[in-house]
């Protein structure tokens, strides 16, 4: 029984997890490999094939690369601000990410009509063009932005007015050592 | 730097669990303390970074680290763990089995067992056949808005849980043994299934057809890939996700505020940052945005599907636009100059062709308002998830196949004027023939049809495709065997 037992840890650290594993992930190609076997005479496998590479690739090594850049110049300009004269009391760095965000999500899944792509497929579906949508992702975002920008006049408002009572507090109760905390968000 | 972030640092780096840790001044003692009445960690990060074999492999590839990959200090989020994905992962794992079910039963609707489902030979892929039911109208909408307004719904959170995954694929080495090697070869057909189902389906539903390959064909098979993906991934992960979700309280999450947030402790699979940065949301906020993402696109989309009020609040999507007021005014699925008809066909020179038991009838469209007219009011769906519901009035099939001489009919083709398209052609169920909604229809809302929308006779069906409602009907074939 011990050395069953030690037989199956020794494979499983030569295969690198337990024996279920590997008929998981055999089941698994089996499966995928039998769907794309139904496109074998299809003329167009290799542009299917293309378009899945180019998806993977697509999110992975240009849209991931290009969004964690674009937030980490973000962060990395808020960072720089806060430590420099102009020091905002409130962090701008959600209220640019959440408008920037909405705007992006609504493009990347709304972009064909707003670059009017496939506009003759359109036509004929539809019976109308696709002419005002860029006007209208335009409005969405500036509506976005918008609010954005109120939100967070509001919250900056609601700092410095605790931050001013705070310290009028603090001068009337000198020497009892409070110390302020930091602004909880 | 203040004392409650410089100790906030400390305990990201000693990687306590930061759930036990009370804000405020702590002595390092007590912070030892706790760490020693930490319980073991689940998993052993060393075991999963050993090496399987052939172990001379993955150490050679080890020491030829491309750029770009294999920087622990790169990745700063805070939030990033096993808890967080998890999370993400659970809403997945109940959601998209929707998503790819009522893709499947689509399928089953456009009645495979004539051929006209596309692709049409997908062997085992299917679900188990049964008749399409004609019962409730809306059946068929509410399967396709399902399929295609919760699947854009999920898109945030599917990227939010590629995001929360990304260090494990710039990992290098990319295996360290033939298990990883072969799970990250299943993970490809997942994340490169999903995102291009994603990508078809968005594309498909704008009548942007850029990518130049049947979408039904490719969607279907591109579909079984995934779910090989999910099945095998799930199989997989389920206990680690169970594991991870246990090891924080969601409750205590929604009520911890940024300036409380601390990394998950270190993870065997390296998805909590060795060095972190301060947080700039907390979880509960990353937790928020990845949700205020899914309510913007539900709102953005719920009202191709509901019509009514809330279509125009599909403000970006193509069956969110007006066609004005009148008895014609909703959407169109296919112009009839697209469909290259010709007016000289459809006026006063139209007939009907029946052909049952009895030959060949043929009628014109005197003589079908001249028959008994039923009234229905039946929604129009489409493959691509909107719907628009109007009033039918117009000559019931089933009195059609009567005069036919095929009663009790199996099926009966229908056949347009459309000189060009895949669908200017439909075969009927026997049962969608015998519904007593079943309309040849003539008039909608009180007026004739307009030449858009089918003009002089159009087929509609309680829940059938749209694009089986055959318009300008020129012929249907009833058989009985």
């Amino acid at each position: 029984m011990g050395e069953m037992r030690r037989a199956v840890a020794r494979r499983s650290r030569f295969y690198g997890a337990n024996p279920a594993h590997p008929l998981v992930q055999l089941g698994c190609f089996a499966l995928a490999a039998y769907s794309v076997s139904h496109l074998a005479e299809n003329p167009n496998l290799s542009r299917m094939i293309l378009w899945f590479a180019v998806a993977v690739i697509g999110h992975d090594l240009v849209m991931f690369p290009g969004y964690a850049l674009a937030d980490r110049i973000l962060t990395a300009s808020s960072g720089a601000l806060s430590r420099s004269r102009f020091r905002l009391p409130v962090s701008p760095v959600n209220y640019v990410r959440l408008p920037v965000l909405g705007s992006g999500l609504l493009f990347a899944l709304f972009f064909p009509g707003i670059i009017e792509q496939g506009s003759v497929w359109y036509r004929a579906a539809t019976g109308q063009t696709q002419e005002p949508f860029s006007g209208r992702w335009l409005f969405v975002t500036a509506v976005m932005f918008a609010a954005a920008a109120v939100a967070y006049v509001l919250r900056l408002g609601h700092v410095l007015a605790r931050r001013s009572m705070r310290t009028r507090e603090t001068s009337r109760g000198r020497g009892t050592g409070g110390v302020a905390a930091p602004d909880d968000e | 730097m203040c004392l409650a972030a410089r100790l906030r640092q400390r305990i990201a780096l000693e990687a306590v669990d930061p759930d036990r840790i009370p804000l405020g001044p702590r002595s390092a003692r007590d912070l030892r303390a706790e760490r020693t009445s930490e319980p073991a960690e689940p998993h052993d990060p060393a075991a999963n970074r050993s090496y399987g074999f052939p172990v001379g492999l993955w150490r050679a590839l080890a020491r030829y680290r491309p750029p770009g990959t294999g920087h622990p200090r790169a990745w700063r989020s805070p939030l990033r763990g096993p808890w967080l994905t998890s999370v993400f992962g659970l809403i997945l794992l109940v959601t998209l089995p929707v998503v790819t079910l009522t893709g499947l039963v689509s399928y089953i609707a456009y009645a495979p067992q004539f051929g006209q489902a596309i692709p049409a030979d997908v062997g085992w892929l299917r679900l188990p056949r049964f008749t399409w039911p004609t019962s409730p109208s809306w059946l068929y909408a509410l399967n396709q808005c399902t399929h295609v307004i919760l699947g854009l719904v999920l898109v945030p959170v599917v990227l939010a849980k590629l995001w929360s995954v990304m260090p494990k694929l710039f990992d290098w080495p990319p295996a360290r043994s033939p298990a990883q090697l072969l799970e990250r070869l299943s993970l490809l057909l997942l994340v490169g299934g999903v995102l291009f189902e994603i990508a078809t389906g968005v594309l498909n539903i704008q009548y942007d057809y850029v990518f130049g390959f049947s979408f039904y064909t490719a969607h279907y098979f591109g579909a079984w890939v995934f779910i090989a993906g999910f099945l095998a991934h799930v199989a997989v992960k389920l206990p680690r996700m169970v594991t991870a979700l246990r090891s924080r309280s969601l409750r205590r999450e929604l009520r911890t505020p940024r300036s409380r947030t601390l990394p998950e402790p270190l993870d065997a699979d390296g998805l909590v940052a060795a060095h972190p940065a301060e947080p700039t949301l907390s979880r509960r906020g990353a937790l928020g945005l990845v949700g205020s993402g899914s309510l913007l696109v539900a709102v953005m989309t719920a009202g191709q599907g509901t019509g009514g009020g809330a279509r125009k609040f599909a403000y970006l999507l193509p069956r969110g636009r007006s066609y004005g007021d009148g008895p014609n005014g909703f959407q169109i699925n296919r112009t009839a100059e697209a469909a290259l008809i010709d007016t000289r066909d459809t006026g006063s020179s139209w007939r009907l062709s029946l052909a049952g038991g009895l030959g060949r009838i043929t009628l014109d469209r005197t003589g079908l308002l001249a028959m008994p007219q039923h009234t229905a009011t039946l929604p129009i769906s489409c493959v691509e998830g909107w719907q628009t519901t109007q009033t039918w009035t117009g000559v019931r099939l089933r009195d059609l196949a009567a005069l036919a001489g095929v009663p009790d009919p199996t099926s009966a083709h229908v056949r347009s004027l459309e000189a060009v398209g895949a669908f200017d052609r439909a075969t009927l169920q026997g049962n969608q023939v015998l519904a007593p909604d079943s309309l040849l229809a003539l008039r909608v809302n009180g007026a004739d049809l307009s030449l858009d929308h089918g003009f002089p006779a159009r087929v509609i069906v309680p829940a059938l495709p749209g694009v089986h409602n055959t318009k300008w009907v020129r012929s249907i074939e009833f058989s009985d065997g």
